[in-house]
């Protein structure tokens, strides 16, 4: 009996968690916005969220570009096909690593710095004093932090693609010798635009609302201790992740399955 | 750090970002700005198109002239017709010219070879619509084999 009382209350735990979000997210987008007083504040945090990140984000894109063409053409040259390592690097970058990556990049780097920023908020009870001032966190805090993160993470994919790719070209043409114009062309005739580029945007879009959406949430609900503080930001590392790996399946199951 | 340089760097970001997507979009998808410029039609019916597909390329001696824009059946004599689109700069092939269903490479993606014929007095220059009567097949591997091993039998 008490082993069935323990689901029940985890269950409803976790239905009345996702209600919670549910409610943030709505209060945050549907709110009336003031563009005036609304947009200095989101470029604070595009600052905090997207340029910050990009450093880690352009060197673990060069890298992983790198390294996907030296394994490529191990594979590839046993074939005498190594030709076609544009289409492979390009591919796996656009349609997987690029978002998947950029994402579970953003989470470690800026998803547990929301939450801890606005946990320890919470905990010093600064939100309170601003509902007592009139102003709704939600808003004011909430709302440009969301946004920041959803516009940031699509434009730090493409980015990680981009720089991939050329990292990709460093080590295939420039030092194991394939050559330059059949790396480029073959890219050229296996990349579609709408197919491959839009919908790598289309996924990191997605996820980019997955894990500010987490992010933000388990600032705003973790308990305000700084122990309540450090779990809240070790679950959105964690949750996020996951969350994002398991939207992968299902997007490419959806768009190139 | 003060608000300017904030933005400075946010829009540096921005600028970035919509770089990269050019990037993406021209050099690696090879997506051409003027769309597919001025194309006119020809048409050709084939007795087995293989592995062809809609936007595979027309090549003269390895030149790509045009690309395949609808392969449909024509359901009167189940004959694959295969509508062509070809670059309006290359408008003057004859009408004896052939049309042959070529593979690059041993394992490659199938094309359209197309071979200019002779040009005299009688014959015409197609145009926009019309047939190319002169077509070969693709080779189909299982059938080659189907026929060498029913010539061995037969010896």
């Amino acid at each position: 009996m008490n082993w069935i009382q323990h689901l029940g209350r985890n269950a409803i735990d976790r239905v009345a968690a996702i209600g919670r979000a549910s409610m943030m997210l709505f209060g945050a987008i549907f709110g009336k916005p003031n563009f005036v007083k609304g947009f200095p504040l989101l470029v604070k945090q595009l600052y905090v969220v997207g340029v910050l990140s990009l450093i880690i984000i352009l060197v673990s894109g060069l890298f992983i570009g790198m390294v996907l063409a030296l394994q490529g053409y191990t594979v590839l040259v046993g074939y005498g096909a190594e030709g076609s390592l544009g289409q492979m690097v390009s591919l796996s970058l656009l349609r997987e690593l690029g978002p998947v990556v950029t994402a579970l990049l953003f989470a470690g780097r800026a998803g547990s710095a929301l939450t801890a920023e606005i946990g320890l908020m919470k905990a010093t009870e600064q939100l309170t004093s601003l509902e007592m001032m009139a102003v709704d966190p939600l808003k004011r805090i909430i709302a440009p932090r969301f946004w920041a993160g959803v516009i940031s993470m699509p434009i730090l994919a493409l980015m990680f693609s981009s720089i991939g790719l050329l990292g990709g070209h460093l080590v295939g043409v420039e030092w194991l010798g394939v050559d330059s114009g059949g790396f480029w062309s073959v890219m050229q005739a296996s990349v579609d635009f709408e197919k491959d580029v839009l919908n790598g945007v289309i996924k990191s879009i997605v996820f980019a609302i997955v894990v500010t959406w987490i992010a933000i949430f388990k600032g705003y609900d973790a308990i305000p201790t700084s122990e309540g503080i450090s779990q809240a930001t070790t679950q959105t590392v964690v949750q996020s992740s996951l969350a994002v790996l398991g939207f992968d399946f299902v997007l490419t199951a959806l768009m190139f399955g | 750090m003060n608000s300017k340089k904030v933005e400075l760097l946010v829009g540096f970001f921005v600028a970035l970002g919509i770089a990269s997507l050019l990037f993406l979009a021209l050099k690696v998808a090879g997506t051409n700005v003027s769309g597919s410029g001025d194309t006119y039609q020809l048409k050709a019916k084939f007795e087995n198109i293989g592995g062809l597909k809609v936007r595979s390329a027309i090549k003269v001696g390895g030149v790509i002239v045009g690309r395949v824009e609808a392969i449909t059946l024509d359901l009167e004599d189940y004959l694959p017709v295969v509508v062509l689109a070809i670059d309006k700069n290359y408008d003057n092939f004859p009408d004896t010219s052939s049309l042959s269903i070529l593979t690059s490479g041993l394992l490659g993606e199938q094309y359209l070879g197309l071979t200019p014929g002779f040009i005299d007095e009688t014959v015409e220059i197609l145009g926009d619509g019309d047939y190319i009567e002169d077509t070969k097949s693709a080779l189909v591997l299982e059938e080659l084999i189907g026929q060498f091993l029913f010539s061995q039998g037969s010896e």
